[in-house]
């Protein structure tokens, strides 16, 4: 066990799969000798050579497109976007390409790839290293969708995504990077994509959130308790395919549910959970399903913390 | 190219009749495709814009199971998932046709940088249309090529249209094949409608990206007989005197010219090839219309690796009332 905060611990998981999957290639823009502009693949480059850290020229479609290849080959590509916020330019690859080859082809052919991406604000980067897009994924039929918001989960679901045989969106949420290390088994181990964590078990009220509003749901947790309001939050970790057994057993229990998150209220995930879990324990709510989620505009630079 | 040929003006034939929804063909265009593809060997892979069923049927797919594409039904492999001309071909070293233009550029990029670092020795051929040239899937994915120097061999065909739009409205710059010049790689021009010019170029550009001295851009200019689809109308922005500029140019019947003057084809041959084209076609197209459609259930295969739970459930309500 070593002391590792989150961006340690995806480069900790891209290292050990690297190292015990030669098929792993890793491919975006200042991977190589920087390893990243946060630095999430620092020191694979040296360790696994230019052929497998691949530096590549600025353009995200090529960067997806070309992974789709790899993958299309056999090789387990994980391509860096550099902010979720550059993630559009290679929309058509993802959604149309990427998302879809399985299905158009038969199953002829597969796309076994993980996408990873930094997510959301709170490192004052304006509307452009801030965003949280994540619902446009969980949109899309044939794509997976993961968020950590602890070292311990980044780590074994990063190796989860990299063995698994769909593509997979690994949201890293940038403003728990550098946040509080905790112990990370230094070997291989994988949590199982599609199920949520009970990060504290409570009587009243379900909280779901993920990636940093994790945090943020356990504080307020921790700071009603004392007021007599027992939360019970749940981190989804992975969002799509959901967990909703462990939702729906939550929710049956406090009868209460609000959902967490960064992204606008519209079509945000959260409408989605709000609706699949109005319609399972309807019978058993005492109050309605709320949303405390980002405004309905875009992400500003002044007042950030306000929005979030 | 003359089977091609004949197997395309059968299926525009079924289009009109309303057998089948679709087509997307390649009239005027079997040299750019078919000689192409002779230039490529069987380990080199393939991925394909939407015009190339000839090179498909050329390395091997069973007729039927094209045809079980253009009728969505139970013999095409890729279960009636696509529409009328978007067919898969793995077991022939083909990918898989999507709509979005240009989307198969970088793949072919990073499919042919995963060949070279497992020394396979293979060469990964795109083809796609003069419209495609304009997108930024084009630009990124010879930028790559250029920069990873990948075995790779980008098969443009220039038809002069990109649907209703002539190669003016496309790019100012004089060939499509300048542009090669801007990503560092190869860039060379052929007239497509001869097809000892268009085999040589290509199978040159194949030995430069086995030969691992990176890719080569291959303008074969053509000309597109006929409109884009099925669904296009080309009197609308087409003159008459340029659709018969093009058809005086038609690759099928210079070839045939050609293997004339060597003795190589006879009047005999051609009339045995086109009876065996026709006669399969018509026991084909019995067997694509008695064939049945692809299950209800077997839409929900294939989203995933394997099935989750959500689709479980809707599959189960599809099923219900059904």
């Amino acid at each position: 066990m070593t002391e590792l905060n989150l961006v340690q611990a995806v480069n900790a998981a891209l290292r050990a799969e690297m190292r015990r999957d030669e098929r792993v290639v890793i491919l975006g823009e200042d991977v190589g000798k920087l390893g990243g502009v946060f630095r999430a693949t620092r020191g694979l480059y040296e360790e696994f050579g230019q052929a497998r850290v691949i530096d590549t020229p600025l353009a995200e479609n090529g960067i997806i497109g070309a992974a789709i290849g790899m993958a299309l080959h056999g090789l387990r590509p994980v391509a860096e976007i550099q902010f979720s916020d550059f993630i559009y330019p290679a929309f058509d690859q993802i959604v149309s390409e990427a998302a879809k080859y399985r299905y158009r082809s038969g199953g002829q052919f597969a796309v076994p790839m993980v996408i990873r991406a930094p997510i959301g604000g709170g490192v004052a980067g304006g509307m452009y290293h801030s965003q949280s897009p994540e619902a446009l994924f969980i949109h899309t039929p044939g794509l997976k969708v993961v968020c950590p918001s602890t070292p311990y989960d980044a780590k074994g679901l990063l190796i989860s995504a990299m063995r698994d045989e769909d593509p997979v969106l690994f949201f890293e949420p940038k403003r728990l990077y550098r946040g509080r290390p905790m112990p990370v088994p230094g070997e291989d181990y994988t949590i199982p994509l599609g199920r949520a964590r009970v990060v504290r078990p409570g009587r009243d009220v379900t909280l779901v959130a993920w990636g940093a509003m994790v945090v943020e749901a356990f504080e307020t947790a921790e700071e009603l308790a004392p007021l007599g309001v027992d939360c019970e939050v749940i981190d989804l970790r992975t969002l799509w395919p959901l967990d909703l057994v462990s939702l729906e057993q939550s929710t049956k229990k406090t009868g209460r549910l609000l959902v967490v998150h960064e992204a606008p209220l519209t079509c945000g995930f959260g409408a989605e959970l709000v609706a699949l879990l109005s319609q399972r324990c309807f019978d058993y709510l005492r109050a309605p399903p709320e949303r405390v989620t980002g405004w309905d505009i875009p992400f500003g630079y002044a007042r950030e913390l306000d929005y979030l | 190219m003359l089977r091609t040929r004949i197997i395309d003006e059968q299926v525009t034939g079924w289009q009109r009749q309303g057998r089948i929804r679709f087509h997307i063909g390649s009239l005027g265009e079997e040299c750019c495709i078919i000689a192409s593809a002779c230039a490529l060997r069987a380990s080199d892979w393939i991925f394909p814009s939407y015009r190339e069923f000839g090179a498909l049927l050329m390395r091997g797919m069973p007729l039927r199971e094209y045809l079980g594409n253009l009728f969505g039904n139970a013999h095409d492999p890729a279960k009636g998932r696509q529409m009328p001309d978007h067919y898969t071909g793995k077991p022939f070293n083909f990918g898989c046709v999507s709509s979005p233009i240009a989307t198969q550029i970088p793949q072919a990029v990073g499919f042919a940088y995963a060949s070279r670092l497992r020394n396979e020795g293979a060469v990964i051929a795109a083809y796609f249309g003069d419209g495609a040239t304009s997108s930024g899937e084009f630009h990124a994915g010879l930028t790559l090529a250029g920069v990873l120097k990948t075995p790779n061999v980008f098969l443009l065909r220039n038809n002069g249209w990109a649907i209703s739009c002539p190669n003016e409205r496309q790019c100012a710059v004089r060939a499509l094949s300048d542009k090669a010049h801007g990503y560092g790689i190869r860039g060379v021009r052929c007239d497509g409608n001869n097809a000892e010019e268009t085999y040589l170029t290509v199978l040159e550009a194949v030995e430069h990206a086995a030969h691992g001295r990176g890719s080569t851009l291959v303008e074969m200019v053509a000309s597109r007989q006929g409109g884009h689809s099925t669904a296009d109308d080309p009197r609308l922005y087409r003159s008459p005197e340029e659709e018969a500029r093009g058809l005086k140019e038609d690759p099928v019947a210079r070839l045939r010219q050609r293997l004339r003057l060597l003795e190589a084809w006879s009047d005999d041959e051609e009339h045995q090839l086109r009876q065996a084209v026709a006669e399969e076609l018509v026991e084909e197209l019995r067997e694509a219309e008695l064939a049945s459609p692809p299950t209800l259930e077997g839409l929900f295969d294939d989203v995933y690796a394997h099935l989750p739970e959500h689709l479980r459930e809707q599959r189960e309500k599809a099923l219900r009332f059904a």
